[in-house]
């Protein structure tokens, strides 16, 4: 009989919920602030979105050391680009740095599921969601994390989504207006916590349009 | 970077003789570790056992230390890899003196120290196995946050390590507040700390609670809590036992 040894695991899942919904000229971005590890709630406003550029706002879900890590690396290859291109990083620029960035993990991946939300160069919303080695793809909207599978199938429902093999190729992004989707997003957000146990006690949504960045929160249920 | 397997001992992907050169299991360890802010500043309660596995090896184990001027950390896991951190923040504290710019080290700077520090051994698979809890108070900003072996790192106005979730937490959920005074924090505390005591088998009844405000680190001397045991049912464990079933 072999000696009993602690086991440990390099990762845990410290759980939560991401969304990013794009529209004509905004996009919004939100993610609950619970963070838990097994069936244990560590805190209950923890944020996990980070807005890189002006016009690019990550929103990740996970294990929380690897998000942290990822945001700051993120963040410091944008610093040096802006060095050495003297302007900040499109929304689509981001995202291919990104899948970079998560491929380069490939073997002892980022634990992390993101959802990369903002406005192109021609203003107009753009939402990225990303597997954690990398795989991603332009959306209309996106859910990641512990409530995805709860929030998507709704999403496809209210966002009426065209087919993506559709041609001629239609826009995915909403006609909704920016009050419309907040209000779609809080309601995604009420439903995923009613029946989620990683995903409450408070939400936290972005807002990018091109007067710049707003930020508003809403109460979710603490069970 | 060789592929992890977390059996070591019946994996022959990971050699044995590499294992010399990484941490497999704890042997020395301190159990929780409960920290609050209060009015004035931070208060971190941890007792002072060292077990060793199922023996309570060390009953003098200093588990709540200052760092620099404007910290206080405490730890619970491995206490040899606690002695090792102190190591590293004597460092990296000696270094921040020797700018000799009036700066210091933050709280808030201290505990991202350790997040990093904590977070690059996990990804070398080589873990300091610890849970950590920083508190302290610079420029009348309180700070608490914790940090785990694998780099999960928090703040909050209450926190705590291990068993310390489990019991204490819930504790400090119901009957934390802002601005609690001195006095009112040592009593919220030691309710934790009693807690524990009954119920987590490595917590000895040996403790401190160190304070922290913008004046200072203050560690008190090692005192012990009143128990209580009057329950009607352990006055006479047997009674009633013959012929109950």
């Amino acid at each position: 009989m072999t000696k009993q040894q602690a086991n440990w695991s390099p990762y845990d899942n410290n759980g939560g919920t991401c969304v990013a919904i794009a529209g004509t000229d905004y996009c919004v971005i939100a993610a609950d602030t619970r963070m838990s590890s097994g069936y244990n709630i560590l805190t209950r406003d923890y944020s996990k979105i980070i807005q890189l550029v002006d016009t690019s706002v990550l929103a990740s879900s996970g294990f929380q050391a690897d998000v942290r890590a990822l945001q700051k690396v993120l963040a410091a290859k944008h610093l040096q680009y802006q060095y050495q291109h003297n302007k900040q990083m499109s929304c689509p620029a981001m995202a291919q740095l990104l899948s970079n960035t998560l491929y380069y993990k490939r073997f002892f991946p980022y634990y992390a599921f993101n959802v990369l939300g903002g406005l192109d160069r021609e203003g107009k919303g753009c939402v990225f969601t990303y597997d954690a080695v990398g795989s991603y793809e332009r959306v209309g909207y996106s859910s990641q994390g512990s409530g995805s599978t709860l929030i998507t199938p709704f999403l496809d429902n209210q966002l009426k989504s065209p087919g993506p093999l559709l041609l001629p190729a239609r826009d995915a992004v909403t006609p909704l207006s920016e009050s419309e989707a907040i209000d779609l997003v809080k309601t995604c957000f009420a439903s995923a916590t009613e029946r989620d146990i990683y995903t409450g006690d408070k939400l936290e949504i972005l807002i990018l349009n091109a007067s710049g960045t707003r930020v508003e929160y809403m109460e979710l249920r603490k069970d | 970077m060789n592929s992890f397997d977390s059996n070591p001992a019946t994996n022959s992907l990971i050699s044995s003789e590499a294992d010399s050169q990484r941490t497999l299991y704890p042997y020395v360890t301190g159990t929780s570790v409960v920290g609050i802010k209060y009015k004035d500043g931070i208060l971190l309660a941890a007792d002072m056992g060292g077990s060793y596995g199922s023996t309570l090896r060390y009953k003098s184990v200093e588990r709540l230390k200052p760092v620099g001027k404007h910290s206080l950390i405490g730890a619970s896991g491995e206490i040899s890899d606690f002695q090792e951190i102190m190591r590293y923040l004597d460092d990296l504290i000696l270094s921040d003196n020797m700018w000799d710019d009036g700066n210091s080290l933050g709280p808030k700077e201290v505990h991202n120290y350790l997040t990093r520090v904590m977070y690059n051994r996990r990804n070398k698979f080589n873990p300091l196995w610890n849970s950590l809890v920083l508190g302290g108070v610079k420029n009348g900003q309180k700070y608490l946050g914790t940090v785990s072996m694998i780099g999960v790192h928090y703040e909050d106005n209450h926190v705590a390590t291990g068993f310390g979730n489990h019991l204490a937490r819930p504790l400090l959920r119901d009957e934390w507040r802002e601005n609690l005074t001195f006095e009112e924090g040592v009593i919220l505390l030691e309710k934790c700390m009693r807690v524990l005591l009954y119920r987590d088998r490595s917590a000895v009844n040996k403790l401190q609670i160190a304070k922290i405000t913008e004046e200072g680190v203050t560690i008190s001397p090692p005192y012990s809590l009143k128990t209580f045991w009057n329950f009607s049912a352990f006055e006479n464990p047997t009674h009633g036992a013959e012929g109950s079933w």
